[in-house]
């Protein structure tokens, strides 16, 4: 219930429509490209899960034009990205940054491919070497060739 | 297939799952976002007043050398769960003498001056924030929001969403008492 | 009346899956036919009572019957009447009963259609299916009661949320659950295997079309799902790496990877235990993705009305499903192992590296959606895990698997030649890649990555036209002989070359629309005029139409490219007053070349609002209906591999297995 009057508390934001509006824009295209990048990694922060580039919500905008005015200023990207995120925290990056707490995130996908792979490499070799089949016991080794019986058959057909 | 590699999928599916039951827990608000001004300086921002209302403007400086800790509100006439909360405030000023400060929030001045000469107006000091920049400054996700700051300018608690109802109104007391922004506790 | 009918066969059929939860089983091990037996009944019965308070909800719906809190809750008597239909489910509440129509419907299909399963296994696989259906079941009756009534009940509803209200939208949650919750028979022939402690090729047999027809519908209502976000939401993207869409894409991986190591299982009886953890996993999955959107737990633009206790409940059904069944998997598992030996280079290796690629891809998705969580709970950080991360992670894992995937049917089982296979590839390989240096040389710019998916997307269509065209010897053999052997082949090849194909195609979509898109955005009054990728658009202005529960602003947009009239588009926003939302309808001139998307709004700025002018917003996205093309091949290649012969008849009984089986391996 309290998070139903938050929400309907938020929502009554006066509404604008429909993400990156014509007057925001940048004249020059460029810096107006490094802006839309920019927005895409930004999290709206009143929004259940939008980033601030296709958002309609009226803190979006204002973000939208604080990063443009940023960039205007002369900043990188990288400075303008640091500009909001002192004032609203790590939340607010849709890429988290790589520091101690997101190590386990960023490195994750590479950790469980080679855990695949190493995987992976110990079936294959235990695959290929004959001495694994004098491991199994006597009726696996009956059951495997049997298979491979049946399965040569099949293959010569 | 050795056992212990066997188990490794329902070691998994238990470790995950004790985090759900910790994201059940329903005092836990999945969309409630921490503020990173809480035990940091207040931000810089120098508002003027709001045209038509008998009140200074407000600015940073306004903030850091206070008796004791202060209330700062972020309201506008259009929000209409500001309405609700502008009682509860006033309560707080005339009962328990904290004060409060306010900034408009994208407001139109005429829009606020009635509105404050409608309901009454609580606020010591009032900052218009007309293109919502301070608001930003402030890491504002929405009107209302309420902060403590204390005596220094060091804000110390954020309530974003009307301070409204036993349980809302309940959590800000407290904070209130731990800030020592309250009256009698001040002794002044 | 009706709805009191609907809440009683609910109860009805909890007694029923509650008998089919004990009796079947015990039947099988203490060897009772009668209680074996018994399944067919309860099974078949309690698909009839829960359709009967699904058709009892309905008409609550259709009749827009007040006194139900669900129909007041999620309609309006306005509404036309498909969406009124499709309110049925659109509710967490009627949408749970949609869940558990479609549990009985597959448990019921395996006691009607399943006649060449065995007895026992049969008895103990709807047993389990039945476990399943008394968790939800009581989950409905005890807390989501959809059949509730008010009183006094109000004169009109609340309606559906007016995002929903879109044919695309109404036909995605059905196919999506009879993908997920299909997967349910293929978690419930896992545990009815463990328990057996048994696995051959004939379990993995009678699993597969089970598999195939879950993993088709999950395909389909995913495309449908993205295509709605792509023309509804109105900014033109397809896939968003929300909470909610990871949830239902991470089973459709696993989904993916079980069905090809069930075919190592089928053809070569290898692969066993992993087969099954991956049968358990992708429904785990599928109740993952059940508990993340109803419990709060993410938040997420789709999730629905929330409540912990509910989250709690089925918090609950996972621990005893999921926790249960690998629990059962880390005890039984161990002793069921052996199988076909095979080399490095071979199909059953290729396919390991499939299931790998698309196991680790599964993983990253699933750490990614809920790290958030997982970090907040360790240190009580809140950060957010958006598409950069998800992209990251994601597409270079795709790449290399889409980079096997061209190889992977050319190989032979067992031990596969290189040298042959290196030269049958060459060919492909070296046009591929031309083709993509030519590319790179005549669209000039465009990230480095987006020519690499080139590549790769090429790769793939072309190795697998390859391998269709050694397998009927095209151009070897006379045309005619050809064609009589594509004729010969088992469906399932058929199958599987489309669906390859797909995902060649719809990876050019992707590229296409997401590395070349165009956009402009400007303040329009009438007469204004904007060009985009050859087109000249006239905006014409914009006049207030009515619908039956909405009014709406409509755009008229000329669009004319050298002069010539092309199309005239009619862009909306619409009103719901009931509702108190607006909606954007974006208006698309589709093409195989590319979309031109169009949609207006009211401009944020007042000043610019006031004085007449609307924001108007034009994509141009090109090769974007190849997403849906390809997922539409991959949906045909599913169905026509379901369709093969082998599945139906003659499909093994457990004596004679694999002599059959390896034929059709060549």
């Amino acid at each position: 219930m309290k998070r139903l009057l938050l929400a309907l508390a938020l929502s009554l934001v006066p509404i604008a429509a429909g993400a990156v509006e014509p007057d925001e824009m940048l004249a020059d295209p460029a810096l107006e490209a490094r802006a839309r990048e920019i927005s895409k990694d930004l999290r709206c922060v009143v929004c259940q899960n939008q980033d601030i580039d296709s958002s309609n919500a009226g803190v979006a905008r204002d973000l939208r034009l604080l990063v443009r005015e940023r960039l205007l200023a002369g900043g990188s990207d990288a400075e303008v990205i640091e500009f909001i995120r002192a004032r609203y925290g790590d939340y607010v990056l849709l890429k988290p940054p790589l520091e101690p707490s997101t190590y386990a995130l960023w490195f994750a996908p590479v950790a469980l491919i080679l855990f695949g792979l190493l995987a992976g490499v110990i079936v294959l070799s235990r695959n290929r070497k004959p001495e694994a089949v004098s491991a199994l016991n006597e009726d696996d080794e009956k059951a495997v060739s049997e298979f491979l019986k049946r399965s040569d058959a099949g293959d010569a057909s | 297939m050795r056992r212990e590699i066997a188990v490794l999928p329902l070691l998994a599916a238990v470790i995950f799952g004790g985090f759900f039951l910790w994201g059940l827990n329903p005092d836990r608000d999945p969309s409630e976002i921490p503020s990173v001004l809480i035990s940091q300086p207040a931000p810089e921002f120098d508002l003027g007043p709001v045209d038509g209302v008998d009140r200074p403007g407000l600015s940073r400086s306004d903030l850091v050398s206070n008796d004791r800790a202060v209330v700062v509100n972020v309201f506008a006439s259009w929000c209409v769960p500001c309405r609700a909360e502008h009682a509860v405030l006033t309560r707080l000023v005339e009962r328990d003498g904290i004060r409060l400060f306010g900034i408009n929030y994208k407001d139109k001045a005429e829009d606020a001056a009635k509105w404050l000469s409608d309901l009454g107006n609580p606020y010591e000091r009032i900052g218009s924030d007309l293109t919502g920049r301070t608001g930003i400054e402030w890491g504002l996700s929405g009107v209302p929001e309420t902060f403590i700051v204390d005596g220094n300018g060091v804000v110390l608690f954020r309530y974003v969403g009307p301070v409204v109802g036993p349980e809302a109104e309940a959590r800000f007391m407290q904070a209130l008492e731990q800030a020592g922004a309250i009256q009698t506790e001040a002794g002044s | 009346m009706y709805p009191e009918i609907g809440h009683f066969a609910l109860a009805l059929a909890l007694a029923l899956a509650l008998l089919q939860s004990v009796l079947p089983i015990l039947g099988a091990s203490r060897r009772i036919p009668v209680l074996m037996k018994s399944a067919q009944a309860t099974a078949i019965g309690q698909v009839l009572f829960v359709a009967i308070a699904f058709a009892a909800l309905m008409h609550s719906f259709i009749v827009s019957d007040f006194t139900v809190r669900n129909v007041v809750e999620n309609s309006h008597s306005l509404k036309p009447m498909l969406f009124k239909v499709a309110g049925t489910w659109g509710s967490h509440e009627g949408s749970l009963l949609l869940w558990v129509l479609i549990l009985t419907v597959f448990g019921a299909g395996v006691a009607g259609l399943g006649s060449n399963i065995p007895a026992e296994t049969k008895a103990r696989t709807l047993s389990v299916q039945a476990w399943i259906s008394v968790g939800f079941l009581s989950f409905l009756l005890l807390t989501s009661n959809p059949f509730e009534r008010v009183f006094p009940p109000p004169l009109d509803g609340n309606d559906l949320n007016p995002l929903l209200q879109d044919v695309g939208l109404a036909m995605h949650p059905p196919l999506l659950y009879f993908g997920y919750v299909g997967f349910s028979i293929v978690f419930s022939f896992a545990v009815a295997a463990l328990i057996e402690g048994r696995v051959d090729p004939a379990w993995a047999r009678w699993v597969r079309p089970w598999t195939l027809a879950a993993w088709v519908s999950l395909t389909a209502g995913i495309a449908l799902g993205s295509w709605w976000a792509y023309y509804e939401l109105g900014w033109g993207g397809w896939w968003f790496w929300d909470p909610v869409e990871n949830v239902s894409f991470m089973p459709w991986l696993l989904g993916t990877a079980l069905l090809h190591s069930a075919i190592v299982t089928e053809k070569r009886d290898a692969f066993k235990s992993w087969t099954i953890l991956l049968a358990i996993l992708t429904f785990s999955l599928s109740l993952l993705g059940t508990f993340i959107v109803r419990s709060g737990l993410l938040t997420s633009v789709h999730a629905f009305a929330v409540d912990p206790e509910r989250g709690l409940y089925i918090l609950g059904l996972l621990a005893v499903s999921i926790g249960g069944s690998l629990a059962l998997y880390a005890w039984r598992a161990p002793e069921m192992e052996g199988g076909g030996l095979f080399r490095p280079v071979s199909r059953e290796a290729g396919l390991l590296v499939n299931n790998i690629i698309l196991a680790a891809a599964t993983g990253s998705v699933l750490f990614g959606t809920l790290y958030p969580l997982i970090l907040e709970a360790v240190t009580g950080e809140k950060i957010s895990v958006g598409p950069p991360f998800f992209n990251a992670a994601f597409v270079p894992m795709m790449l290399l698997l889409v980079g096997f995937m061209g190889l992977g049917p050319l190989l032979s089982w067992k031990r596969a030649d290189i040298a042959g296979l290196l030269q049958r590839v060459r060919f492909v390989a070296a046009l591929a890649l031309l083709a993509a240096l030519a590319s790179w040389y005549l669209l000039n710019g465009g990230p480095f990555m987006a020519y690499l998916a080139i590549l790769a997307a090429l790769w793939l269509l072309l190795a697998t036209l390859r391998e269709w065209a050694l397998r009927i010897r095209l151009f070897e053999v006379p045309f005619r002989d050809a064609v009589r052997r594509a004729g010969n082949l088992p469906r399932a090849s058929h199958g599987m070359t489309l669906a390859h194909t797909g995902v060649a195609v719809l990876m050019m979509g992707m590229i296409g629309s997401s590395a070349w898109k165009s956009e402009e955005i400007v303040f329009a009054a009438p007469g204004k005029e904007v060009s985009i990728a050859g087109f000249d658009i006239a905006f014409q202005g914009v006049e207030r139409v009515r619908g039956p529960n909405y009014f709406a602003d409509r755009g008229t947009l000329a669009v004319r490219r050298d002069g010539d009239l092309v199309t005239t588009l009619f862009p909306e926003r619409r009103t719901y007053p009931v509702a108190q939302t607006t909606t954007t309808e974006s208006a698309i001139r589709s093409t195989l070349a590319g979309d031109l998307y169009t949609s207006i709004a009211e401009p944020a700025s007042d000043q610019v609002n006031n004085a007449g002018a609307w924001t108007l917003r034009i994509l141009y996205e090109p090769l974007v209906n190849l997403i849906w093309i390809g997922a539409a091949l991959l949906v045909l290649g599913g169905v026509m591999s379901l369709s093969d012969r082998r599945l139906r008849v003659g499909a093994p009984r457990r004596a004679k297995t694999a002599a059959s089986d390896a034929v059709a391996a060549e």
